[in-house]
């Protein structure tokens, strides 16, 4: 399998929505089915493939260029695809989380009308397109075109029950938040091609040494400024709870697994960039630290299933960039990796709870789901355990990576950071005794309306295209974390962080990550695992002891409030910008009614008004015609005489 | 003798010819009015062309004789517009008994 093939893994995608999408009135449910998944299937071997080569010893990074894109001057854009580890990496997530939740949706979405169900997988097959293109485009501006068409997709499948205007607002505010952040991308792009006169990644990262510090410090902001609308960061974060409006399967590739982890896929890739900018760094960390522990609380508080794990995904993207910001980049794609399993399992696992329920979200309406949902039960224990960090399953490994990294750097970073853990662990554990452990407290009798078609008894167990990807993602979410042991456990065991080298040990690692790890004593590094483990331990029990029996059932009250409110910042963004945003709206429209249209009415006016007037000169007299012509001759005998000297 | 005389004759005849078609109503007189006027332009013409042909004569043998040319253009065209024009002023004549151009305004309507 030659590296140059390497298209055939977005192509694949894109003709599965390009069939899907064009055909969807014609074909039928179980056809569409396969030829959304299929392609991914495709794609995922073909990835595989390229893995095999990759993953051999003395691979070099290889660009695969398509065809000249954009040819302008001394501007080069190709469109071009870059193979190596890091990409490659990201395309064994995307197509392998992405083929099982396509699966998953086959099952999930199956009530669905044939062209609504065919119009779903065209949308999803477009947005595994866009990610691919994203990580594997070999400039900032192929990046750039996946990076909105992903942004797109999102939008589309967020509003995909878009009768709902409810869902069709929160389609809208996402899509507005990312295009904030993507300015912010865009003008970065721009502020490249001015300085290095070039947008490929190898290119860039050559010149960027030589470059003025504040240039590339204003660079990198405004790439972070794009990653904080993409990958849910403050300010920018309150899309991302509010894309649950979208079908569950979205909620796991797009919200959790994938989409939102394209900001920290893009830092990762230029890191070389990042590295020459302390003050850039040292933002990353704070806002990821920030946005870990905001999201985390406002988590503790949520009754909606899926709002609690939408946090929590914000609260783990806010760790990402802590650990980008402190340069443990491998640490930080060892998280998206784990992240990509542990949460598309635990999405899925809430959509199989939701498709038992009837369409029900309320965690207060479920509890005792253990008894009727064995496999979904299982495996959402097996999540939330990985997530909570509890070792040896993988959210562990890799968040310990990123905890330590912090702890080299600043202990406040990491005091912060381990609070944030056991929190994860408290609201994790909480939701899973909510829902599955004590006694079913939905009632039957109340007859949910989407509930008719699960039969009129107990909520069972989900059909085996839902229960398979549970089980897969399961399996992945214990044993990923293999692939990272620290060295203080086994020394030379972090295969992943060799794998990587060749990409994001660059100069960087001086004060990267690894680096920085082996600067603290194996007794320090112990110590802090022994922290975070006890901590996460602490927060499961309480959390389990708390909640199996007395399920939190009324309304919050106090500092609560705040939290079930999140912390108001919907309300506050709302006050601060879109009703300033509101009245400005309003004032040009008054002012386009008033004084544009005003304007524009009266020269019609003017024009009608005075042609009535000069109607009245063709009288029909002869001689006034002819005396109007002589004073015309005289006229111009006049200007001819006097004025054109 | 001067050109200044064949000018101010010219002038005189044009803004006659002008004040005619301006103050009368009378179709025919109007049209005689248009001739005064045409024939006032012909006499420049030929003044013109005879003193540049007096001027020119040593080096240019033909000097100004376009400006005669002209004058028999204008002559031609004047009397096919009389002939046009006649023919109308009788056709007018039979259908309102009358040749004032200021019932022309009824084709308006």
């Amino acid at each position: 399998m030659s590296i140059q093939l390497v298209w055939l893994v977005p192509v694949l995608p894109l003709i599965g929505f390009l069939i899907n999408g064009l055909f969807r009135n014609s074909l039928s449910k179980s056809l569409t089915g396969i030829i959304g998944s299929g392609t991914i299937l495709l794609s995922f071997v073909v990835s595989l493939l390229i893995f095999g080569q990759v993953r051999q010893e003395g691979f070099q990074a290889t660009v695969v260029t398509l065809f000249d894109f954009i040819s302008v001057g001394k501007l080069q854009i190709p469109f071009a695809f870059q193979v190596d580890q890091l990409s490659t990496l990201f395309l064994l997530i995307i197509t392998g989380v992405g083929f099982l939740i396509h699966l998953y949706s086959t099952s999930y979405m199956h009530e669905e009308e044939a062209p609504h169900f065919a119009r779903y997988f065209s949308y999803l097959n477009l947005f595994v397109f866009s990610m691919l293109l994203l990580v594997l485009g070999a400039n900032f501006v192929i990046l750039f075109i996946g990076w909105e068409g992903v942004g797109l997709c999102s939008y589309l499948l967020i509003g995909y029950w878009f009768k709902n205007l409810e869902y069709g607002n929160a389609a809208k505010k996402a899509f507005i938040m990312n295009r904030i952040g993507d300015l912010g991308f865009l003008i970065a792009v721009f502020l490249m091609i001015n300085q290095f006169g070039s947008v490929t990644f190898s290119e860039v990262f050559e010149k960027a040494s030589g470059a003025k510090v504040g240039v590339l410090t204003a660079i990198t902001l405004l790439l972070f400024v794009g990653a904080t609308g993409k990958s849910a960061q403050i300010p920018l974060y309150t899309w991302l709870p509010d894309a649950m409006a979208g079908p569950t399967p979205v909620s796991a590739l797009i919200h959790a697994a994938t989409m939102v982890t394209a900001g920290i896929y893009m830092i990762a890739r230029s890191h070389v960039l990042f590295d020459l900018t302390p003050v850039t760094q040292g933002v990353v960390a704070v806002i990821g630290l920030l946005t870990a522990l905001l999201a985390a609380t406002i988590a503790l508080k949520q009754n909606d299933i899926k709002k609690v794990l939408a946090y929590s995904t914000v609260s783990q993207l806010g760790y990402m960039f802590l650990g980008l910001g402190v340069g443990a980049y491998t640490g930080a794609v060892f998280h998206v990796m784990t992240h990509a399993f542990f949460k598309a399992l635990l999405f899925l696992g809430a959509g199989s709870v939701i498709h038992a329920m009837g369409g029900e979200q309320d965690m207060r309406k479920m509890g005792g789901l253990r008894k009727y949902m064995p496999v979904t039960g299982l495996t959402f224990l097996l999540g939330c355990i990985a997530i909570a960090g509890i070792p040896p399953f993988s959210g562990f490994f890799s968040k310990d990576e990123i905890l330590t990294a912090a702890y080299a750097k600043s202990p406040v970073y990491y005091v912060v950071g381990v609070f944030t853990a056991l929190l994860t662990a408290f609201y994790m554990f909480r939701l899973y005794a909510t829902t599955f452990m004590g006694k079913f407290r939905g009632g039957h009798d109340e007859g949910h309306p989407g509930a008719a078609g699960h039969g009129h008894g107990d909520p069972h167990e989900s059909p085996s295209a839902i229960t398979i990807p549970l089980i897969v993602l399961a399996f992945l979410a214990v044993v990923a974390g293999f692939l990272g042991i620290p060295e203080v456990i086994a020394p030379h065991a972090h295969w992943l962080e060799k794998f990587l080298s060749p990409v994001l040990a660059g100069e960087g690692a001086s004060h990267g990550a690894e680096a920085g790890g082996h600067a603290l004593s194996a007794g320090t590094e112990w110590g802090l695992m022994g922290v975070s483990v006890i901590l996460a331990l602490i927060g499961t029990f309480v959390a389990v002891g708390k909640f199996a029996r007395n399920p939190e059932l009324g309304e919050a009250t106090g500092l609560g409030k705040v939290l079930a409110n999140k912390w108001y910042v919907d309300e506050l963004y709302n006050a601060i910008i879109v009703k300033p945003l509101d009245l400005l709206a309003q004032l040009l429209v008054f002012i386009e009614k008033n004084i544009i249209d005003a304007i524009v009415n009266g020269v019609g006016r003017l024009v009608q008004y005075g042609s009535r007037q000069l109607r009245l000169v063709q009288s029909g007299q002869v001689g006034g015609y002819v005396l109007l012509m002589v004073v015309g001759i005289l006229i111009l005998f006049l200007v001819e005489l006097f004025v054109k000297k | 003798m001067p050109i200044n005389y064949y000018i101010f004759l010219s002038v005189a005849l044009f803004c006659i010819g002008v004040a005619g078609v301006l103050t009368r109503r009378n179709a025919i007189i109007i049209f005689m009015c248009v001739e005064l006027m045409l024939n006032a332009v012909n006499l420049l013409l030929v003044a013109f062309s005879k003193m540049h042909h007096h001027a020119l004569a040593a080096t240019a043998p033909h000097a100004g004789i376009d400006g005669q040319l002209f004058v028999f253009f204008i002559m031609v065209v004047a009397a096919a517009e009389v002939s046009v024009g006649l023919a109308i002023i009788v056709m007018m004549y039979r259908n309102t008994h009358s040749i004032d151009v200021n019932f022309l305004n009824r084709l308006k309507h």
